[in-house]
């Protein structure tokens, strides 16, 4: 019986396969840019500008300067969701990478952890690209949210070891439809980041505030561009630290579990 | 002779079911070693134990001197893997793929660079370097995956089915190639059904049949030992059967034609012509193939 708690052999080799992962992202760097760089651009002119032309103002902020550390946060999480499902999932189910490098002196433990420091890594570029956009906008404060980039990493942790743990349980890849309608989407709309979390029922924000990590990043995150704390921020980064940690360890050995036998 | 794999009492379990059944074998440096049993027979999950991929149930499995358990990492090391399913990585070049897979034997940039090119010539794929894998015929892939396998200069080498689904070119390319391997030294495992491959090229081999060895010897010993110098075939006809039966010939029987065993095949072939009045008959060699099919029966199992 494989303890799923224990702790992963891991040494230096798992940067080899972050290397494979940097090396095929450098390979497509143009596809991979452009997309990012537009996306938060079309949600701040049409969400930030348009629905802020009737909101105004929410708290005493301008309506875009709300929602862009949200945009920021929302990225971290899809970028490091997205390539720890959808992406290794490929890479493992299709195209048998993992297979490929587990007979070489690497383990499929640092398989895993690599694609997850990859996925983390991932939020970070994406997050850093829109930082890029909203600060020349204007609309975040400087140097604070800076920190951003740091914090993207942390948060990209989270989410990849969440995906992973679902890339080890779904039979076939149609099947991440699941987390994304019952997981993913709920926590984008209910984590603070369109509308403040103190109009909901009480009972969901405490929901949120337990489960959601995208709740405690949009925390930190509107904290360090504006300024502006709706729950405690040590608290939120506690948090973040506390699930990061076990859920990797968790998600190495799942995938472990459904990789070898 | 000293040993390269040496497995005794081997098992592998997954969950009710036996893949591989008290297996006991020894594998000699710079030998040629195969294993041939019909598909499901327990001899990739057998490989992939040698490999440290996938763990033993029960037994010992000792690889270079090294227990695969203690330490998977070294034993890894020195091994070169061509495994059944062809995984090398699309999102790469040809050349890519190599100097990729040199590093996760933390191999220097340098030198990767230079063994890929030495590996290019090696299997002739030098003017491919920069095609991406996809556009690779089957035949191509096969050799890039013989040439990452010997990235790490591996003292030993596994080849799982090697040539299934090559023409003929292809096939004799690989042979060619796993021949001047053993001159080099190197220890070769080999799995296949087919039975020219494995006459070909192994030293010895080992016949498994429901995760089971039931034979072992060089080709030529099985061949001698199960069927003798020659076989005759003949149409499966009651005349014919109610004849061997009679004599007591040494005979096995499929649904259209009998192979009968046959050490004097001119005495028997004018036997079975003359007094079971019949005549479409064929005399040739034994072969490695009466051998398998005589000891892992005909039937179809999946």
């Amino acid at each position: 019986m494989l303890r799923i708690f224990s702790i992963p052999k891991i040494s230096s080799r798992t940067y080899k396969v972050w290397l494979r992962n940097k090396d095929v992202f450098m390979k497509t760097i143009k596809i991979n840019f452009i997309p990012q760089l537009l996306e938060p651009i079309l949600y701040l002119f049409g969400i930030g500008y348009g629905l802020g032309f009737f909101v105004r103002e929410i708290d005493g902020l301008p309506y875009v300067e709300f929602i862009a550390p949200a945009l920021i946060c929302i990225s971290m999480m899809n970028s490091a969701f997205f390539e720890s499902t959808f992406a290794s999932f490929v890479r493992m189910y299709y195209q048998k990478t993992f297979d490929a490098i587990i007979n070489t002196p690497l383990n499929i433990e640092e398989v895993i952890f690599g694609e997850i420091l990859w996925a983390a890594t991932k939020s970070m570029i994406n997050a850093s690209i829109i930082l890029l956009v909203v600060s020349s906008l204007q609309l975040v404060r400087l140097p604070e949210s800076l920190l951003l980039i740091p914090l993207s990493f942390l948060v990209g942790l989270v989410f990849a070891s969440i995906g992973m743990c679902f890339t080890s349980l779904v039979p076939r890849i149609e099947f991440f439809n699941y987390p994304i309608f019952l997981l993913i989407t709920p926590m984008y709309l209910f984590s603070g980041t369109f509308f403040p979390m103190s109009i909901l029922p009480e009972q969901i924000q405490t929901i949120s505030l337990l489960i959601f990590p995208l709740a405690h990043a949009v925390n930190i995150s509107r904290w360090l561009t504006t300024g502006i704390a709706y729950s405690s921020i040590a608290l939120s980064l506690l948090w973040l630290v506390v699930v990061a940690v076990p859920l990797t360890i968790l998600s190495i050995n799942l995938m472990k579990k459904r990789l070898i036998v | 002779m000293s040993i390269a794999i040496s497995a005794e009492d081997l098992t592998k379990k997954f969950d009710d079911f036996l893949a591989v059944d008290h297996i006991n074998f020894q594998i000699n440096r710079n030998e040629i070693f195969g294993f041939l049993g019909p598909n499901g027979a327990g001899k990739t999950t057998t490989m992939k134990m040698i490999q440290c991929v996938s763990p033993k149930t029960t037994g010992s499995l000792i690889v270079n001197g090294i227990d695969v358990e203690k330490d998977s990492r070294s034993v890894k090391d020195i091994l070169g893997i061509v495994p059944q399913e062809n995984n090398l990585d699309p999102d790469f070049s040809v050349l890519k793929n190599l100097l990729v897979y040199a590093r996760y034997y933390n191999i220097s940039e340098k030198e990767a660079e230079r063994r890929s090119f030495e590996q290019l010539d090696f299997v002739q794929l030098n003017e491919k370097k920069d095609v991406m894998i996809d556009k690779l015929s089957g035949g191509m892939k096969r050799r890039l995956i013989l040439a990452r396998a010997l990235i790490n200069k591996p003292r030993i080498l596994i080849l799982d089915e090697p040539t299934t689904g090559l023409d003929p070119q292809a096939r004799h390319m690989i042979w060619d190639k796993i021949l001047s391997l053993k001159k080099e030294g190197v220890t070769v495992v080999l799995t296949t059904h087919y039975m020219e491959e494995a006459s070909q090229l192994c030293d010895r081999l080992v016949i498994m049949d429901l995760g089971k060895i039931i034979e072992e010897g060089s080709p030529q010993e099985l061949i001698q030992k199960h069927v003798g110098s020659h076989v005759v075939e003949v149409d499966n006809t009651p005349a014919v059967m109610k004849c061997l039966t009679e004599d007591g010939d040494k005979y096995e029987e499929f649904a259209n034609r009998v192979h009968v065993f046959a050490a004097e095949p001119e005495e028997l072939s004018s036997k079975l012509m003359k007094r079971c009045n019949f005549d479409k008959v064929t005399v040739r060699q034994a072969s490695l193939e009466d051998v398998f099919l005589k000891l892992t029966k005909k039937a179809l199992r999946d």
